[in-house]
């Protein structure tokens, strides 16, 4: 699906401005899914993720977790781990990915697959990382003003009130 | 030192492996280890059970397909193919996990992955989490309404989330997490694809975007639920199927 965001910003078809994020400096980091990175269409997508992301909230205010692309950790989420009942080994597996979130500093990890959402959205709140899962369209969703109040389930305090459409109430 | 020796019998029995090889291209290179151990140091899931991808690989190559058959570490691997990506003779180990998997007689397969993939077939939306067509409308026609209501703008631009429509570019599906439990994550995808003109819809069958049957390596049960998106994609028209992730 971001390799069709991305090809909508190429085209203009779709115009996010990351100017909100030109003070307030919040830092993203992004996941790169094994499924669709690695498994699937490369590092081209990775590119295009990368892309998106930086459209929405500013590029010095992406960072990227190391390893990355095609060669990023699985986050534990995927080939059902989360449905197998082994949260004990799924949040151990996870604590690797936890520890690269971490090292970025990135108060946001922009995750572009369900089981990653998931799982990263956890492993914030397990380990106490206090990093945010959030999927890509609720990023580019903030960055085109479109976002509306109940939109923003996964986003911190920080960004509850930021680049808020005009509402009826 | 490993605590027990592993004593092979003269006569060679690697019936798994074997098997796996004959289903891959190039057998995966399941012979061709060097045994350098790039795979574990690279895998988040080395050392659960004792056990790491090289070992797992190894033991197949040695045979010892009852102990594979015993062994829970499949269900905590993810396949996310890391080790085939570092591994110097490209190894095909996923493979080899997503067959071990098979070996896993029914009832003793994650009861939630079983659960998630009988649900899904049970359901002509492919939902794991048993959402009804019903329940799918209708949470679809109330966020559709709110947004509307809340933001009287995309009552102007005309937002729309079309189940069925014919002919669409799009056919799109959706995790049954949204509509079942985060209803109100589906707006932004809609509004975004009204802002770059998307002809899109979603399917009255086959919209579910999860596959636990393909977690459970259940082949049948897989292609199922693929089918039934995809000649719901096809009924309508539709020139791509999108999944939203």
């Amino acid at each position: 699906m971001y390799n069709l965001y991305a090809r909508w910003i190429r085209e203009g078809r779709l115009k996010p401005d990351s100017s909100w994020n030109n003070d307030l400096k919040i830092k993203f980091t992004v996941q790169d899914p094994c499924q669709i990175v690695r498994k699937t269409f490369g590092d081209p997508a990775a590119e295009d993720m990368r892309l998106v992301v930086k459209a929405c909230v500013g590029e010095e205010n992406f960072i990227d977790m190391a390893p990355n692309r095609s060669n990023n950790f699985c986050c534990g989420g995927g080939g059902g781990f989360l449905q197998s009942g082994f949260k004990e080994e799924r949040l151990l597996y996870g604590r690797t990915k936890d520890e690269q979130i971490q090292a970025t500093k990135a108060h946001y990890c922009v995750t572009g697959c369900h089981n990653c959402h998931a799982q990263i959205h956890e492993l914030g709140e397990h380990f106490g990382g206090g990093y945010h899962a959030v999927h890509a369209w609720t990023i580019l969703g903030l960055a085109l003003g479109i976002l509306g109040e109940s939109e923003r389930v996964h986003l911190g305090e920080d960004l509850q009130e930021v680049n808020l459409p005009e509402s009826s109430g | 030192m490993a605590k027990d020796v592993i004593k092979l019998s003269g006569k060679r029995k690697s019936a798994f492996k074997d098997m796996v090889m004959g289903l891959l291209p190039d057998g995966g290179n399941l012979n061709a280890c060097l045994t350098c151990g790039a795979c574990c140091s690279g895998c988040p899931a080395t050392g659960f059970d004792g056990m790491d991808p090289r070992k797992f690989l190894r033991m197949a190559a040695l045979g010892m397909d009852d102990a594979i058959k015993e062994s829970r570490w499949p269900w905590f691997c993810t396949m996310c193919t890391r080790c085939v990506h570092v591994c110097p003779m490209e190894i095909n180990i996923p493979q080899l996990v997503f067959n071990a998997r098979k070996l896993t007689p029914r009832d003793k397969v994650p009861k939630g992955i079983l659960g998630s993939c009988d649900m899904a077939l049970s359901k002509p939306t492919n939902s794991a989490m048993g959402c009804s067509q019903e329940d799918f409308e209708f949470v679809v026609g109330d966020i559709l309404d709110e947004i509307k209501e809340e933001y009287p703008i995309w009552e102007e631009r005309n937002l729309v989330a079309p189940i069925d429509k014919k002919g669409a570019e799009f056919f799109i599906n959706q995790n049954s997490r949204e509509p079942m439990i985060e209803p109100e994550e589906m707006g932004p995808l809609w509004k975004i694809l009204n802002l770059a003109g998307v002809d899109w819809t979603y399917g009255s069958v086959g919209w579910a975007a999860e596959n636990y049957c393909m977690f459970m390596a259940d082949d049948d049960g897989w292609k199922e639920l693929t089918q039934r998106s995809a000649e719901k994609c096809d009924e309508l028209g539709c020139k791509t199927f999108l999944n939203t992730e």
